[in-house]
């Protein structure tokens, strides 16, 4: 299974350059990884951090956001603010367990067909290297607390002296009897 | 304490508000109270269990609030830094709210307890630390005497180091033992003085971002959405994680967050409203390490 991996990257990208540089790669013929499903966008500054919290949801295992080169925006300033949101998303998102070497950034313009070609080649070598990540596509499958929200609140009590930061391998999640089968309603498979 | 009374009594009186905003001690401990009647301003008080950030209820989209007409509210020097951020974002005007400030020595933890608890580094709140407004600033009326600094109390630093430590693998498993047990009840956001938002991203449906049901995977959807969308406008107030029913930790990912807007954009959290927010402007000059 390993050996055949292929990854899913998903690329949002500008409708003015990425998409365009994108388009020159494709037309120039240049060697390039076919694993990459490109989503267009007007610009970078459409680009809602939602996106790739869904792209990953939804099982790829890496994702691209790429557009204008700095002070080339169509819409003047739409890559600047992506860049200060990004720079924060991809901190948040790497707080919370994503790897961030599963995220690529990148300014390709609309000349830049082969650099296109090298962001996709590296981002699905280095994706492969990682392996496949199905780990936050799978987080509906977590255990969750059954029925009893006070077991839930119990459960959190002890938290409050600090006992749990050095328990990062999910000692709730395996504690027996708190699993998704012991749950009655459940959330739907 | 009379002082505070006395100045929300010739609010009421001269009619130049119609509701003083503040905290009367409850059965249980101190509580927010709405006195419209200067009769009852000796109901308010102001000490250690005033936890709460009663910026929130300066929403303008509280209508049952808004509907009892112009309001002072009491504000602590953080919660001045709400306010300051309700201005910078257009959902006040500086002249729809007279802004009471106290001057404050810091916070227990909770507002529970007959008697106001004696500060110590055990019982202050954590988002006392490093406390640089004592004296709130921007405010119309100011009360009390000046307040010696809080006791020292533990950071969420250490935990928040303590998890970036971790692999992301270890992380993404500590996150989903804490964020399992939301029921995506929302009471963070309605905790929180700066969600303001008349409709939240998250009760869309065409398209659905953020899945509703409360698996982690959805929960995970909506904790990085209230996140981001507070990142550089969080003022640290813990009323998130003091709301939540299940305990989970939020206050550590606030305080990563204040710790990367900083890092990366020189910003921490001001109580001047004419300090643009880091997200919503940008420099040409940004960091941009990360883009290829």
């Amino acid at each position: 299974m390993e050996a055949s991996f292929e990854p899913r990257i998903t690329a949002f990208v500008c409708n003015w350059c990425t998409y365009t540089g994108a388009d020159l790669a494709g037309t120039s013929r240049l060697p390039m990884a076919s694993n990459v499903r490109i989503i267009r966008l007007p610009c970078t500054g459409r680009i809602d951090h939602l996106f790739v919290a869904k792209a990953f949801e939804r099982g790829a295992d890496g994702v691209i956001v790429s557009g204008c080169h700095p002070a080339d925006c169509h819409y003047t300033a739409g890559n600047y603010h992506a860049r200060r949101r990004f720079g924060v998303f991809r901190e948040l998102l790497s707080f919370l367990g994503v790897d961030p070497r599963r995220l690529t950034f990148s300014w390709v313009s609309a000349s830049e067909g082969g650099k296109w070609a090298d962001v996709v080649n590296e981002t699905v070598a280095r994706v492969r290297e990682l392996g496949p990540f199905d780990a936050y596509h799978r987080l509906a499958d977590a255990p969750v607390p059954d029925g009893d929200p006070f077991a839930a609140l119990e459960s959190a009590t002890p938290r409050a002296d600090g006992a749990g930061e050095n328990e990062p391998s999910g000692v709730h999640a395996s504690e027996p009897g708190r699993g998704r089968a012991a749950a009655t309603g459940g959330s739907g498979a | 304490m009379t002082e505070l009374q006395d100045a929300a009594r010739r609010l009421l009186e001269e009619g130049t508000v119609q509701v003083v905003i503040g905290w009367e001690a409850g059965r249980r401990g101190a509580r927010p109270v709405f006195v419209t009647d200067s009769a009852d301003c000796d109901r308010l008080v102001f000490d250690a269990r005033c936890v709460h950030d009663l910026a929130v209820f300066l929403n303008p989209r509280r209508s049952q609030v808004a509907g009892l007409g112009k309001a002072a509210v009491v504000v602590k020097g953080c919660d001045a830094k709400a306010v300051a951020g309700l201005l910078r974002e257009s959902q006040l005007g500086r002249d729809d709210v007279v802004l009471i400030g106290v001057r404050c020595g810091g916070v227990a933890a909770g507002p529970d307890g007959a008697e106001p608890p004696a500060l110590t580094a055990e019982t202050v709140a954590a988002r006392c630390h490093g406390c640089d407004v004592r004296e709130p600033a921007g405010v119309d009326v100011l009360v009390g005497a000046p307040q010696p600094e809080p006791p020292v109390a533990p950071t969420p630093d250490e935990r928040v180091a303590a998890l970036d430590a971790l692999s992301p693998a270890e992380r993404l498993a500590f996150w989903t033992a804490e964020l399992a047990r939301c029921t995506q009840c929302y009471a963070c956001r309605q905790a929180c003085p700066l969600c303001y938002c008349e409709r939240c991203v998250v009760e869309k449906s065409e398209p659905q971002w953020v899945e509703t049901s409360p698996h982690a995977r959805g929960n995970f959807a909506w904790h990085l959405t209230r996140a981001q969308h507070l990142a550089g406008r969080c003022v640290g107030c813990g009323e998130c994680e003091r709301a939540c029913p299940v305990g989970i930790p939020l206050g550590l990912i606030n305080r990563k967050l204040q710790q990367v807007v900083y890092q990366l954009y020189g910003y921490t959290v001001s109580d001047d409203p004419a300090v643009p927010a880091p997200i919503g402007a940008y420099a040409v000059d940004d960091t941009q390490d990360f883009i290829r």
